[in-house]
């Protein structure tokens, strides 16, 4: 029985997948894996209108993508359509030199299941694009508008690629979609991906040669909470920002945090103003600032943060969190959950007062999802 | 009877241990071998040459009667050895494990 009340933790690594089931008390872990071992497993998502639709999204450099499918809760697993291909002619977008270059699939970053049905998926891409199936992944289109936006020949890739790596669907009108790549920043539909606005204003990054330009921002992460959709929260590549009008602008709320670089952002279940980040050194140093690992926490939505460090290792600790690689649970207790780069899974059933590591010695954390079960 | 060898990683996914023996019809070519073991294993479509350019992935190789052919035209006809079934068509990853 997978359906009684307990989460279950999806973790996508380097070498494979994991999924860590536990109870509500969320203190002894059962660990399965890896599964599709050695392949790299960028991510994995359940289907919020049926828990044991599970998609993930695997890789390797010698045979590309394949897309996996489970219905019965990460049991077993069978492949899927792995065929995504732009529509059109794709064009060409900026290399890291600023010359122009083919738009070319490489990998899927990111798995969204539709809220309502359990055979639609976006698959966010790179190069960045975004794709859909309707079918529970036996054939995948472009949503094409957003690549065909206009500023598509002037997205460059950040460090890791020129990835799509957020998709958010907005609970209260799934028309109405958010969308993140690095680096060229967030884009909103509100036509069910028909057509796309970028939603940047209000970001300035010192990087770029013009810092407040409509595209080309390097956001790592946006976030919501599903009762207030129209307020979201972003880590940039530097500066923790948030908008309260849907994207149209946003204001920095870094506030008192020791630096803004980080990569995920995240939202309490139960309380649309508390939010957690985890600060890292810089662009340069990918990891905690002095050694010591540091969730931090702000309750008034921004501006004013809270170390958490109860549980965590407060020194020599050079490990990265990276973008996908935290969730939360929807308990009564609110759980958060984090992934890092030294194969640490860490869990807080207490909304990040008490941390304690599931696992410590996985392959690199690429992502951490968390399903809560009736 | 066409003799195949999978690298590891596409055995495991394809559920077969050792080597493929496939029937290929016409010409024994790369192409007529890839379209035959896609055909048999769905899930290998995509995973040894891209779909859309249907070029050989760049960390596959493929080897046969100690030749390596990988940059031999896909429609090129390979050895009477591979044809015959006396010698495998090898698809090997290159060493770019980590």
């Amino acid at each position: 029985m997978t359906n009684k009340s307990g989460v279950r933790v999806l973790v996508g690594t380097r070498k494979g997948a994991f999924i860590l089931t536990s109870d509500e008390k969320r203190t002894k872990w059962d660990v399965s894996g890896p599964h599709f071992a050695g392949w790299e497993i960028f991510h994995m998502k359940g289907s919020p209108a049926d828990p044991d639709r599970l998609y993930a999204s695997q890789f390797s450099g010698w045979s590309g993508q394949l897309i996996q499918r489970s219905n019965d809760g990460g049991k077993t697993w069978a492949p899927v359509n792995n065929k995504f291909v732009y529509d059109g002619v794709p064009g060409t977008h900026q290399w890291y030199d600023g010359t122009p270059h083919p738009w070319e699939f490489k990998r899927v970053w990111h798995l969204e299941p539709s809220l309502t049905d359990p055979d639609t998926v976006y698959a966010g891409i790179e190069d960045a694009a975004l794709f859909r199936t309707t079918d529970g992944g036996q054939s995948w289109g472009e949503l094409s508008g957003l690549r065909g936006h206009g500023s598509g020949p002037h997205w460059q890739p950040g460090a890791g690629g020129m990835c799509l790596h957020t998709i958010l669907i907005d609970p209260s009108d799934p028309a109405r979609i958010f969308i993140a790549i690095s680096a060229a920043g967030a884009f909103r539909t509100d036509d069910a991906g028909e057509t796309w606005k970028p939603i940047n204003r209000g970001l300035r990054s010192e990087y770029i040669p013009d810092p407040s330009a409509e595209v080309g921002h390097c956001v790592h992460r946006i976030a919501m909470h599903r009762s207030r959709p129209g307020t979201l929260f972003m880590q940039k590549h530097w500066d923790v920002m948030r908008s309260d009008d849907a994207g149209d602008q946003w204001h920095e709320v870094s506030g008192n945090l020791p630096t803004d670089f980080g990569f995920v952002i995240d939202v309490h279940a139960h309380e649309p103003e508390t939010i957690y980040v985890v600060p890292i050194k810089s662009d340069a140093e990918h990891y905690p600032l002095e050694g010591k690992l540091r969730v931090y926490r702000s309750k008034t939505g921004g501006n004013e943060w809270e170390a958490l460090t109860k549980g965590l290792p407060q020194s020599d600790c050079y490990v990265n969190v990276l973008r996908d690689a935290m969730a939360i649970d929807a308990l009564d207790s609110c759980g958060v959950y984090f992934g890092t780069t030294g194969g640490q899974v860490y869990a807080s059933p207490d909304g990040g007062d008490n941390w304690a590591p599931i696992v410590r010695d996985l392959p690199a954390v690429l992502s951490v999802e968390v399903q809560t079960l009736a | 009877m066409i003799r195949v060898v999978l690298p590891g990683h596409l055995r495991d996914l394809a559920h077969v241990n050792g080597e493929v023996e496939l029937e290929v019809e016409g010409q024994v070519t790369q192409r007529s071998i890839l379209d035959a073991l896609e055909a048999r294993y769905p899930m290998l479509s995509g995973t040894m040459r891209d779909h859309v350019t249907q070029l050989r992935r760049p960390f596959l190789r493929f080897f046969a009667c100690s030749e390596d052919l990988s940059h031999e035209l896909p429609d090129t006809p390979l050895p009477e050895a591979v044809a015959s079934g006396a010698e495998p068509f090898l698809i090997v990853g290159a060493i770019a494990g980590g």
